[in-house]
């Protein structure tokens, strides 16, 4: 499930692809980044309204249908720019941080854009903790020496899921966009 | 500070199957470079080309500014011997050798006496935690033991540049953080370049900054303290 905190980028991402309607975007989410804790409806509209508060997206008008509310939303250059800038920047090295990867690696193969450079970016992001870690270890007592190896075995398995996934980018690729 | 090795558009095949495509990297002096990337990504390859063993294709290697894959095998042979060192993933030593013999192995050859070349290598025992194991030969020792000497030997002529081809891929993960830690130290202390292929990110967090190599092509990765957002 993708960190609470990126609700409102990942929908910014799905509208960058085009613009759409609430019930689409909250479709779009489970399917890709659910597994299996759908989205409430709620969450996404109120979502959507603080995004349009903000000026990052804008909602078209109310279109005729059933359901409780038919309006398209279009992403603002605001918007763009701020999920840009989220996507190229490399996550914080901590633990559980898969959910936030793998959400920017889907959306940027979605979009088109070079998912392996933002890879890249990331593996050069956690190495450089880990120099910091292998520092602390070398030169810190016992006990800083442990806790700098609990953090390097967790970098480490978050690189070798950074290497699978580069691997495997072109196959996910085309699994994200049929 | 200066590029001692570098490679521009570097490219070889063996046979049919091309390794390197254009790699390009530029190392300075002093400086711990890994170069990682993943299995049959031409990584050892490109190392070998680095060190003039292997010549490319097409593309230049300059070692000091000057272009080493043009020079003859008698050239590079004697530069290998003088500039550089180099540590192998298994230590191979020179099994008749005893292991104070095969540290100074390199000495030899370069034409120091023995006696001087013994004596230049045996401070090294100590300071690589290999005391009292002098007279060994490769088959007494234990794998870490081996690679430590391996690693003396690659350092005993003071190189320009340790070329390191996963040093560690034999041991386990303790032994081969304690010979990463002792091989930064001293090619640190001693000014020597290193250039190192590892696979283990635990291992490239040694250096001061990574390469990946992948199919056949290089790539810096950005260093410094980039933004890091959470």
């Amino acid at each position: 499930m993708v960190s609470p905190m990126s609700v409102p980028l990942t929908l910014l991402g799905l509208l960058e692809r085009e613009p759409s309607h609430g019930y689409d975007l909250k479709r779009d989410y489970d399917s890709l980044f659910g597994r299996g804790k759908p989205l409430p409806y709620g969450q996404v509209y109120a979502t959507l309204g603080r995004l349009a508060r903000d000026g990052k997206v804008v909602a078209g008008e109310a279109e005729p249908g059933d359901g409780p509310e038919r309006k398209r939303y279009v992403i603002t250059e605001a918007g763009v720019t701020e999920f840009e800038t989220w996507l190229k920047d490399p996550v914080a090295p901590e633990p559980n941080l898969q959910s936030v990867l793998f959400t920017k690696v889907v959306l940027a193969l979605m979009l088109g854009r070079d998912a392996e450079e933002y890879l890249d970016t990331q593996r050069a992001a956690h190495l450089r903790r880990m120099r910091e870690l292998t520092e602390l270890r070398r030169t810190g007592a016992l006990v800083d020496a442990l806790l700098a190896d609990h953090g390097l075995f967790h970098l480490d398995a978050d690189l070798r899921w950074i290497d699978l996934t580069t691997a495997r980018l072109d196959a996910l690729a085309e699994a994200v966009r049929s | 500070m200066t590029a001692v090795i570098e490679a521009r558009d570097v490219a070889l095949a063996f046979g049919e199957t091309p390794a390197l495509r254009g790699a390009n990297l530029s190392v300075e002096a002093g400086e711990v470079l890994a170069i990682m990337g993943p299995s049959g990504s031409g990584k050892s390859t490109l190392l070998h080309c680095l060190a003039g063993i292997l010549v490319p294709d097409a593309g230049e290697v300059l070692f000091n500014g000057r272009r080493l894959d043009v020079m003859p095998e008698a050239q590079r042979s004697a530069l290998r011997r003088d500039k550089f060192g180099f540590v192998f993933q298994f230590g191979q030593l020179v099994p008749e050798l005893t292991a104070e013999e095969n540290v100074a192995l390199p000495l030899l050859l370069n034409g120091v006496r023995r006696a001087a070349a013994l004596a230049e290598a045996r401070p090294w025992f100590a300071r690589l935690g290999l005391d009292g194991l002098e007279q060994r030969r490769s088959g007494e020792l234990s794998g870490g033991q081996a690679q430590r000497v391996a690693l003396a030997r690659g350092l005993v002529a003071r190189p320009q540049v340790l070329f390191a081809d996963e040093p560690t891929g034999a041991l386990d993960s303790l032994t081969g953080e304690q010979v990463m830690e002792l091989m930064v130290d001293a090619a640190r202390e001693q000014g020597t370049t290193v250039i190192l292929v590892t696979h283990e990110p635990r291992v490239a967090a040694y250096a001061d900054r990574e390469a990946i190599v992948r199919d056949g092509q290089a790539r810096a990765l950005s260093t410094g303290a980039g933004s890091v957002a959470s």
